[in-house]
This record gives C-alpha cells, sequence and structure tokens, in this order.
C-alpha cells in the first residue's frame, strides 16, 4: 500500500501531524504548564481542520459584491471562533489551577506532586 | 394570553434562566443572598423542566426554533421524552442539592467564595441543562464546555489540597473529549454541510461508503466516553468525587454522567442510527465488553476502598457499567433499562453522596476507620446511607431492584441471558463493600470522630431524605419511570429502521 498525500490535503496532514504532537506532549510531560502549551496545540490542529473545510477553490471572502459568484464558507469560521473563546477559557482556568497548585504544594511537577500526596 | 406565551417558550427558558442568573449571582456578593437567588433559580428550572415533561404527554416532541430561523439555518432546541427525562434529573437533583449546599458550603468553603460558588453551580446546571435541550450539534459542544469549565471550579473549591490537582487532571481529560467531539461534529459537517442533528441523519451517506463518517463516529464515541467515565476511561473520576466538596459531588455524580450517557444515546441513535452503529460498527459488542469489564473492575476496587466517598465514586464507575450495558444491547428492552438506571441511580447516588455530606460535616472525615460506630450518633443520616446502599445492591423495594429486573429481563429478551447472570454476580460484589461500612458504622465502638459528632442540620438531612424517600417510592411504584423509559427507548429506536 502506497501512501500518497494530495496537494490539496496538505492542511489535512498538518492537522493530524499538531494533533498528534499536542496528544503527546499532554501525555509525557510531566510539567504543568507544558501539559496546558499540549492542550493548546491539540486544540490549534482542531482550529485549522475547521477553517480549512470553509475553504472553497476559487472562492472569495463572503461579502455580497456584484460580479462574484462564488464564496468561501463562513459558517466554520464563525463556528471556530466560538472553539478558540472556549480555548482560552480553558487554558485560563487551567493556568489558574496550575497557579493554585503551585501555591499548594510548592512545585508544577507532576512526579513531584504525587511524592507528596503519597507521604501523607 | 401571558401565560400562554411562556409556555410557548418554556425549552429556551430552562436553559436561559440560570444562564442569565448566573452573572447576576455575582453581582449578589453576600453569602445568603447567592444562596437564596440560586435557590430560586434551580426550583424555577425544576419548575420549567416539570412542565415541558407534562407538556410532552400532548405533543411527543417538542420542536423550538431560537430567534424564529427555520432549522437547517437557525439553532433548534429538540426536547423528546428521553431528553425530558434527563432534564427532570438534572434540574430536580439541582434543586434539591441548593438547600443541602448552605450548610455543607458553609463548612468547607471560606464565606468570601460563597456568591462565586453558586455562579459556578449555576452556569454548570446551565451547560448540563442546554447540552440536553438543544438539538444542534455545534450548541451541544459550547454547553458542553460551560457545564465542564464550571464544573473545574467548582471541584478546586475543595477544602483538601488534592482537589486542586483532582481538577487539573480532570480538566486535561475532559478538554480532550469535549475537543474529540468538536472534531467528530467538524468531519461530519464536512460530510454532510448540516449542524442539525436531525438534518445530519437525513444527510449522511450509505453506511461503510465513506470513511470520513467512521472517523466521525470514533472520535464522538471516544469523546462521549471520555466524558460518561466508560471504564477504563474513568480515572478522573475517583479523585474528582473524593476531592471535591460534598454538595459538588453529590450534584455532579447524579447529574454529569447521565449527561454523557445522554450524549452517547444521542449521537448513537438520532445521528448515526442503530443501523450504523451496532451492525456496520461493532459498538454494541464494545458498549458491552467495557460494560462487564467496569461492573466487574470498578466494585473490586469499591471494596478495598477505606475512604467511603472514592468507594462510591468506583461503585457510580461500576453503575454506569449496567447503564451501558443497557444501550449495548440495542433492544428497545436494553436501552430502556439504560434509561431507568440512568433516573434511578442519579436518586441513589445524589442520596448517598449526601449523607456522606452529612458525616464530613459533623465527624470531619469520611475515611472508614472515622465513621466506626457512627450510627449511634447519627442513626437518621446512617439510615439513609443503608437505603441507599440497599439500593445500590438492588434490594427490593427500592429503585437498584426496578433497574436490575429490568436490565436482566432485557439479557434474556435479547438471547444474550450470561450478561444477566453477570448483573447478578457483580451485585454480590455491591454486597460486599456496601457491608463493610454498615459493619463498621453500626457494630464497631466508636472513633473519636464519631463520638463527637451530632446528627445532621435539618436542612441537610432532609434533602437527603427526600432523593431517599424517592429511591424508596419509586422502588415501589415504577409505572411512572418504567413507562416514561419504554417511550424513550421506542422512540430512539423506532427513529431509524
Amino acid at each position: 500500500m502506497t501512501i500518497e498525500i494530495h496537494p490539496g490535503l496538505y492542511n489535512y496532514a498538518i492537522v493530524v501531524m499538531l494533533m498528534m504532537a499536542g496528544l503527546y506532549i499532554v501525555i509525557t510531560r510531566g510539567n504543568l504548564v507544558k501539559k496546558i502549551v499540549g492542550l493548546n496545540v491539540f486544540q490549534a490542529s482542531v482550529f485549522v481542520l475547521y477553517i480549512t473545510m470553509g475553504k472553497i477553490v476559487g472562492g472569495t471572502a463572503p461579502i455580497l459584491e456584484a460580479g462574484i459568484e462564488v464564496y468561501s464558507n463562513p459558517l466554520p469560521h464563525v463556528l471556530i471562533l466560538t472553539a478558540i473563546v472556549v480555548g482560552v477559557a480553558t487554558t485560563a482556568l487551567g493556568l489558574a489551577l496550575v497557579v493554585r497548585i503551585r501555591e499548594a504544594y510548592g512545585t508544577i511537577e507532576e512526579d513531584e506532586i504525587q511524592r507528596q500526596d503519597e507521604a501523607l | 394570553m401571558i401565560f400562554q406565551s411562556i409556555t410557548q417558550h418554556l425549552p429556551i427558558l430552562q436553559v436561559v434562566l440560570p444562564l442569565i442568573a448566573a452573572p447576576l449571582c455575582v453581582l449578589l456578593r453576600r453569602p445568603a443572598l447567592s444562596w437564596l437567588f440560586a435557590l430560586a433559580v434551580t426550583w424555577a428550572s425544576f419548575a420549567i423542566s416539570i412542565a415541558l415533561f407534562i407538556q410532552l404527554e400532548h405533543v411527543g416532541t417538542i420542536v423550538y426554533e431560537l430567534g424564529g430561523w427555520p432549522a437547517p439555518w437557525g439553532i433548534e432546541y429538540r426536547i423528546g421524552t428521553t431528553s425530558a427525562i434527563v432534564l427532570v434529573v438534572v434540574s430536580g437533583i439541582g434543586s434539591v442539592v441548593m438547600p443541602f449546599a448552605k450548610a455543607s458550603v458553609t463548612a468547607e468553603i471560606e464565606p468570601a467564595r460563597h456568591y462565586l460558588f453558586y455562579t459556578c453551580y449555576l452556569l454548570c446546571l446551565c451547560g448540563l441543562l442546554g447540552v440536553v435541550a438543544t438539538g444542534d450539534a455545534f450548541n451541544l459542544f459550547v454547553f458542553l464546555e460551560i457545564s465542564s469549565l464550571s464544573s473545574y471550579v467548582l471541584i478546586g473549591m475543595g477544602r483538601d489540597r488534592r482537589a486542586l490537582t483532582a481538577a487539573f487532571q480532570y480538566l486535561i481529560v475532559g478538554t480532550i473529549g469535549a475537543t474529540s467531539i468538536v472534531i467528530g461534529i467538524g468531519l461530519l459537517y464536512l460530510v454532510t454541510g448540516s449542524l442539525n442533528m436531525a438534518d445530519i441523519a437525513t444527510r449522511l451517506p450509505e453506511p461503510g461508503t465513506n470513511r470520513t463518517v467512521l472517523v466521525a463516529f470514533a472520535f464522538l464515541g471516544l469523546g462521549a466516553a471520555l466524558k460518561l467515565a466508560l471504564f477504563p476511561l474513568h480515572v478522573w473520576l475517583p479523585n474528582v468525587y473524593t476531592y471535591a466538596p460534598s454538595a459538588v459531588t453529590a450534584f455532579l455524580a447524579a447529574t454529569a454522567t447521565k449527561v454523557g450517557v445522554y450524549i452517547l444515546l444521542r449521537f448513537i441513535f438520532t445521528v448515526f442510527g442503530a443501523g450504523f452503529a451496532f451492525t456496520a460498527m461493532p459498538l454494541d459488542t464494545m458498549l458491552m465488553a467495557l460494560a462487564v469489564a467496569a461492573m466487574f473492575a470498578a466494585s473490586a476496587i469499591a471494596i478495598f476502598e477505606n475512604n467511603v466517598k472514592r468507594m462510591l465514586a468506583y461503585s457510580s464507575v461500576a453503575q454506569i457499567g449496567y447503564m451501558v450495558l443497557g444501550i449495548g444491547f440495542a433492544t428497545v428492552g436494553g436501552v430502556a433499562a439504560g434509561l431507568i438506571h440512568l433516573f434511578n441511580h442519579a436518586l441513589m447516588k445524589g442520596g448517598l453522596f449526601m449523607a456522606l455530606g452529612c458525616i464530613f460535616l459533623r465527624a470531619g472525615s469520611v475515611r472508614r476507620e472515622a465513621m466506626a460506630g457512627i450510627a449511634r450518633t447519627m442513626p437518621w443520616t446512617m439510615a439513609a446511607f443503608v437505603l441507599g446502599g440497599l439500593s445500590l445492591i438492588g434490594v427490593p423495594l427500592t429503585v437498584g431492584f426496578i433497574s436490575k429486573l429490568y436490565l436482566i429481563r432485557a439479557a434474556f429478551e435479547a438471547g444474550l441471558w450470561p450478561f444477566g447472570v453477570l448483573v447478578v454476580l457483580s451485585s454480590l460484589l455491591a454486597v460486599a463493600y456496601v457491608w463493610r461500612v454498615v459493619e463498621t458504622a453500626y457494630f464497631r465502638e466508636p472513633s473519636t470522630e464519631a463520638a463527637r459528632a451530632t446528627e445532621a442540620p435539618l436542612s441537610m438531612l432532609l434533602p437527603t431524605w427526600v432523593l431517599i424517600g424517592a429511591c424508596v417510592y419509586f422502588g415501589i411504584d415504577a409505572e411512572l419511570t418504567v413507562d416514561t423509559a419504554f417511550r424513550a427507548a421506542t422512540s430512539l429506536l423506532g427513529a431509524q429502521p
């Protein structure tokens, strides 16, 4: 079986790479801030996925103008704007929790936190 | 005239009321005032869900177009029998936990943050209700994130510092789950060009002809499984339930995972259709295998758990197994049994976690050794715990019996009788873990904590007994729950041939 990447699927290949890279960071990194960054990369891949699917070959920006027949689909862009807001909220809350964890434990390394909890 | 126009808008009021109330709650600031306000809002939303439930008797499905925009373009709220059941469960538990929360929150959270607690509580309620009411796939994601984000905050307010790490872990896992759902929705949009769930269902290509649909199915299944804590994706749940404030545990245990089950049902049956999920894809086998694993593995862990709150958390994972098992049968009887258990389990786990909240308030700990002999000083609380525990086991005259009766019956009807036997066997494990607590609380010499304890205040005891009472009531007179569940299951499976 040969895998051939169609040039039109370039964006989707990037999406898959970003998604896996993000997930990998979340799983392997012990530093809580790095975990949040990984989560951000993971979410960013979804943003790219949505933005890509709104693109229509030969289409322009969706502004009504005489003589233009083909427009890009604006709906996925609007949707992902909402998802970006959700992502920002998640990041902010995640970082706030990291701050509180650091105040309570004095560290943001997962194994160190685990060690302190087990010592109890 | 005015009354009539209000009844027309109930589906949106159900969601918008707590949404608007939440920022108003921030303005109130004073602990007692914000509590009273949140109490009024939760009771009002419970009244709305009851009104919707009654309205459904006449119409079958309530369809509400937001802003008057017709369906594929505008967002549509669609409330069928299944959603009505879950709406009643969520808002009902929300309104029973509120009076309980007053004393419990005062003891566990500093007064300066009470108004924020109630704000997040209302937001969480709004998100959970929104997920259930909406008929739009993307809207579902947004509400899911509203409920998740606010629940991370609620969990992080726990007194133990481990509440923070539990909330963080849940944030990571929950975000991966919700993002999976959004990927699935995006891929479905790519194929069908629609976000309306009923509309997507009619536009999906023939099963097996489109690989994007398969990938979407996988992502949506993964997201829902993470949210409902299906074994082995349950790792976030025990810590969350153990370290969250008592009122939050009671609320989330009875509602959040149930909404996860609802998302699974919604996508399997209304979007993909039973034919796709169970015939073209082996989802039924997978669900049944994981459900059985949950029933045994989680119950076995629960037996050896010394923190009783954590024990009940593992028991929740096992009980979710029963719901998923019913869905996995892919028959009307099975799905109905799953829905019956969804309702019943909300009652018993809500009641049990509230009883533990009472014990935590008075004894300062929910470890088993601290609970030794506590039945002497807190007889009413422990009596509630015992009744809830009997219900977990599935003793006749409690709701647990009704759940298991219909689940076993569905197993036999579907020709899968070994699963019926497995349900009975796993119930024996429940006997073991419930008995360990009962034995400690009734037949041991009181510990220092237990000797110091006094009976919980009425404001906490009464809500606990409301849920435990409902456990017994619906265990004796199950006609309403069984009828409604079967109606819901028939419409879920009947929608797709």
